[in-house]
């Protein structure tokens, strides 16, 4: 329900604020110490993403014509567009739109921390993702697992060869009462992921979660191991994902392909159509140096920094305030 | 019917779930940065009090239930069915001894209850918050005593048994909190 109108009041406290502020100011210290440019790219855009689960928020453009354009899901395309113009490493704190996200960890308008690093692979940008968290909330060392280990640990499962039927006993077996009809497998993990082994992870030490199925590869590259992994990785800090990051992927086709997957995918889902953004394509095209990045939620890294119930009191007015 | 999706639903609100009527408790959005949205839903389901989770897909939906609470006046028991009418059409309902279940230790003839309907059907009665009930039946108290630190069982004129100070007597009027079962005062007429 939405508060009256005349409650004009912040959603934080002032000291939260203040705290909020000092936090931002030592992720610009950390990053300009080790020489990462601070950039700024559009929050409005002509293009959009494919990711099936990511909706964005459209806004009408009125100029000699009627366009829609989109509100950024995220800055990943167009950092890797400055990254294709040499720009070395890069970082960004900005604003990203989600439709429709709203609850206790989501607000539709949220911060993203978002940095690059040519020369790095995941693992190298977990190091230095540790040494940031380390360096501005003291927290103990982060410790890794990965994705196949906390799916053997949590649940006794491999996720990589569990099937269809295997992953619903299994969610059924830890009281997970699933009532809509889930016709895709990565939906059947991410179910688990999210009601039963999210929930322990990162209570003590935060954990970074690596080496997802590749069919969860997103924008990172996928090992040819058996079974092939993709390098990507997760932040998971007192049972809240708090980050997520790729080995980048560079090659233009394998990514169009992975575009077109997910164009069809919402097709057959019945999910709302999107195209792609072809100047992000155009700039895999002309060649990206080899990279990892990775996106950080600056509200709920602030929500469990300051002890806050939920990313609400985490933020000046969040979106019911708004 | 209403159809309500994931994402409309709200705290109290009242919707079908396996074929009984339930009110919603709690609705959590989980979602993985890129995977699938989830709505986790917290039940109570209003036949049987039980309450459960439930997980749905973001965006799918669920049929709203015609639960509607109205003021009513119980009016009387035939041992078999309790009688109600409605405060404003002075429409009868009837209850079985299973349906009315505990509350009918609470229920005073020409009580005003809240009578929860479902399809038009009473489904579950809430008595007032506070009653003012007769002591049938209780051990005389010792004399001199007025601390009321201890108490004894007094036996109400509805059945109940509730914990009374020493110094309240048989046939005398106390006023019960119907929520927790436990005296308040001493009353009048």
């Amino acid at each position: 329900m939405l508060p009256p109108k005349s409650s004009w009041s912040p959603s934080a406290t002032v000291e939260i604020l203040q705290t909020r502020a000092k936090l931002m100011a030592g992720i610009r210290d950390f990053f300009s110490k080790r020489q990462v440019l601070e950039v700024e790219t559009p929050l409005l855009s002509h293009g959009t993403i494919t990711d099936p689960h990511i909706q964005a928020i459209p806004a009408l453009f009125i100029g000699a014509e009627k366009k829609t354009v989109f509100l950024q899901t995220s800055p990943e395309y167009a950092m890797k567009r400055l990254l294709a113009a040499d720009v070395g490493a890069i970082y960004q704190i900005c604003k990203a739109f989600r439709q429709g996200e709203i609850g206790k960890l989501h607000n539709p308008e949220f911060t993203l921390l978002e940095w690059y690093r040519p020369g790095f692979d995941h693992h190298d940008l977990m190091d230095e993702m540790s040494d940031l968290l380390q360096c501005i909330l003291q927290t103990k060392p982060i410790v890794r697992l990965s994705y196949h280990e906390i799916f053997e640990t949590y649940l006794k499962i491999n996720p990589h060869t569990a099937s269809f039927v295997e992953l619903a006993i299994c969610a059924e077996k830890n009281q997970v009462d699933m009532v809509s009809d889930l016709s895709d497998r990565n939906a059947w993990l991410n179910l688990l992921l999210s009601h039963c082994i999210e929930p322990h992870l990162g209570q003590e030490n935060p954990v970074f979660v690596y080496d997802f199925p590749a069919s969860q590869a997103a924008l990172a590259k996928i090992r040819p191991e058996n079974p092939p992994v993709a390098s990507r990785f997760e932040l998971y800090f007192k049972g809240v994902e708090l980050a997520n990051g790729f080995h980048e992927l560079l090659d233009a086709k394998e990514q169009r392909k992975r575009f077109e997957a997910d164009l069809l995918f919402r097709k057959q889902q019945g999910l709302g159509a999107s195209s792609i953004d072809e100047r992000f394509l155009a700039a895999l095209e002309k060649g990206l140096p080899d990279c990892a990045g990775v996106a950080l939620g600056i509200d709920r890294l602030m929500m469990l920094a300051l002890g806050c119930p939920s990313i609400k009191e985490a933020m000046s007015f969040h979106f019911e305030h708004a | 019917m209403t159809v309500y999706t994931t994402n409309e639903i709200r705290n109290g609100m009242k919707v079908m779930i396996d074929g009984d009527p339930c009110v919603i408790l709690a609705n959590e959005f989980v979602k993985p940065g890129k995977g699938q949205a989830f709505n986790r839903i917290k039940i109570r389901n209003l036949k049987t009090g039980r309450v459960v989770e439930r997980t749905y897909k973001s965006g799918d939906s669920l049929d709203g239930a015609d639960v509607v609470d109205i003021d009513a006046q119980f009016l009387y028991s035939d041992g078999m069915h309790w009688h109600f009418m409605s405060s404003e059409t002075y429409e009868q309902y009837l209850m079985s001894e299973a349906e009315v279940a505990d509350t009918k230790l609470w229920l005073k003839e020409q009580a005003e209850c809240l009578l929860t309907l479902w399809n038009g059907t009473p489904l579950a009665v809430t008595p007032p918050i506070f009653i003012t009930l007769k002591i049938v039946e209780t051990d005389p108290g010792v004399r001199g005593d007025t601390s009321g630190g201890g108490g004894k069982p007094a036996k109400l004129e509805t059945g109940a048994v509730v914990r009374v100070p020493l110094f309240v007597q048989e046939g005398e009027l106390v006023k019960v909190d119907t929520r927790t079962g436990e005296y308040v005062s001493r009353a009048k007429e």
